[in-house]
């Protein structure tokens, strides 16, 4: 990267250091970093929005949406993560292969499942065989924001649910004495309410996720974990302008200090917002504010 | 509606015609941490003998070769499911392995396997090895006397060992040599396991024309001396 580290073995200290941490290697976690940062914002509204359908299909009072609504939470939840993530993105990927096969190419003769292999005709591939690599990467990232965004919203519908009856019957009542139908209640006065019993929930949830990122990996994207390993592990001088013995430790080190520190400024995130829904609410909380104000 | 279904047929059947071939870009799958097989250089690119050999096979057989990096615990699974067509991660061909996957022929003559170890006196009958797991180091381990200590990456075994959670490691004498020679306190044991039928690259078993193509590509490096050179340059066992 800079002009003096032509020859890294003639450095030393922090030029050394700022020749090695800036190797093209390193950036690959550098990106790993935006990699996860760009996953996790994608990921928790798309499994908000998960659960949220989750957890209104479950109460709906259309049995079959009920039952999809309940299915979907119970079995999501009761599935291994591993498992889950192992199995369901390799069934998900062929289920998309195994549907533009059928449309792309219906004169296919061969068998599609050959002994051990996975055969489609090379126009139904997923992402196309001659895509650049980039479209694979991508394709491989929004298979694991899809996968994520499942898993969490099984839990995040679980807890909505939770909080969707919990806000006061009163309330509801009131509204219906008000002249409103059952939509109008649920979105005028339900959903409004319902934020400050699901956020303690959804706060767990959402620490649960920083820390699951590490099994993109298992989805075969390259993730923070992934590099702190292949670049703390030890490097002989045959292989590398920069050999060192094994250093994972030190990885690992600063992946914990990242770690620790994006949930802390999560958690007072996470305490703004809170005290922000509780303004006028029927709660304890709520009801402490009010009295700090008067 | 009736345009667009016209327009998708004469679609399907150009796409039909583009990729006839079936492998407009033929996807490497490797490892990337196994030197000097593979591994990831400086700028994170992958590197080593492969990676030359690799290159050189796909301009002999006039492919066009993109190569992708995979964990080693999932290589096989993922070539058959199709996200890269071969398998050049320095993978020994066996029986077990043939059942699954096609192998070309092999490029490397069979590598011994060695033992790298803190101190000369292990018990490699009965004490704790470390070995990759689902290598044939593994496999072999499984079959002695001794404890099977297995980790998903080459670069584990060996912290394993000099941490003294194994006595010893098991693995590619290519592998282990740059290792013994860079690192003062391990050392080499004499003790060497012929194991493996040389290293070949991994196909699917649908995929008959690719390992044709490949298998003369190799064949004729083989004739012209050029794969000699390069198993000279990196260091990895005996020459053709």
């Amino acid at each position: 990267m800079f002009g003096y580290c032509e020859d890294p073995a003639t450095l030393d200290g922090l030029v050394w250091l700022s020749c090695y941490l800036t190797t093209g290697k390193h950036m690959s976690i550098y990106w790993a970093v935006g990699t996860v940062l760009l996953l996790l914002a994608i990921t928790a509204p798309a499994a908000l929005a998960f659960g949220f359908a989750g957890a209104s299909a479950a109460r709906s009072t259309l049995a079959p949406l009920r039952w999809i609504g309940k299915t979907y939470i119970a079995v999501v939840r009761g599935i291994p993560d591993i498992a889950f993530f192992l199995f369901f993105v390799i069934a998900l990927d062929q289920a998309f292969e195994y549907v533009r096969h059928k449309i792309k190419c219906p004169d296919w003769q061969e068998p599609i499942r050959q002994g051990n292999d996975f055969v489609v005709c090379s126009a139904a591939k997923l992402p196309l065989g001659n895509a650049p690599q980039w479209v694979h990467e991508t394709y491989g990232f929004f298979l694991a924001v899809l996968t994520f965004a499942i898993v969490f919203g099984a839990f995040a519908a679980n807890v909505l649910f939770g909080a969707m009856r919990a806000v006061p019957k009163g309330q509801l009542e009131t509204a219906e004495a008000y002249g409103m139908n059952r939509r109008q209640t649920f979105w005028r006065v339900l959903v409004p309410q319902m934020w400050v019993y699901a956020l303690p929930g959804l706060s767990n949830l959402w620490m649960v996720l920083i820390k699951a990122t590490p099994l993109l990996f298992l989805l075969g994207v390259e993730d923070i974990v992934y590099w702190a390993r292949e670049l703390g592990g030890a490097k002989q001088p045959q292989f590398t302008d920069y050999p060192h013995p094994d250093w994972r430790m030190w990885y690992f080190l600063a992946l914990l200090v990242f770690y620790l520190a994006f949930t802390k400024v999560s958690e007072v995130v996470l305490d703004r917002i809170m005290a922000k829904l509780t303004h006028g609410q029927a709660t304890a909380a709520g009801e402490r504010q009010r009295k700090a104000a008067a | 509606m009736r345009n667009l279904i016209l327009s998708t047929a004469a679609l399907a059947l150009l796409g039909g015609m583009a990729f006839a071939d079936g492998h407009a870009v033929v996807r490497m799958g490797t490892e990337g941490a196994y030197p000097p097989y593979n591994f990831l250089n400086d700028d994170g690119e992958v590197d080593g003998f492969e990676r030359e050999l690799g290159d050189e096979l796909c301009a002999r057989a006039e492919l066009t070769c993109e190569w992708v990096t995979n964990e080693w615990d999932s290589i096989i699974p993922n070539l058959v499911s199709g996200n890269y067509d071969v398998i050049i991660a320095g993978m020994s061909i066996t029986d077990e392995r043939d059942e699954v996957i096609d192998f070309s022929q092999n490029y490397t003559q069979p590598d011994p396997s060695a033992y790298l170890a803190m101190s000369d006196d292990v018990d490699l009958e009965n004490g704790v090895i470390a070995a990759q797991t689902g290598t044939i180091q593994a496999a072999h381990i499984a079959s002695t006397g001794a404890t099977l200590l297995e980790f998903a990456t080459p670069d584990e075994t060996i912290a394993a060992v000099k941490a003294g959670e194994a006595d010893a490691v098991l693995a590619d004498k290519a592998y282990l040599t740059p290792i013994a020679e860079a690192d003062g306190e391990l050392i080499m044991l004499g003790q060497q396991e012929l194991i493996g039928g040389g290293v070949g690259l991994g196909l699917r078993e649908s995929d008959g024309e690719l390992r044709e193509a490949f298998d003369a590509a190799i064949t004729s490096m083989k004739e012209d001396g050029s794969l000699n050179e390069l198993i000279a340059k990196w260091g990895v066992g005996e020459q053709f």
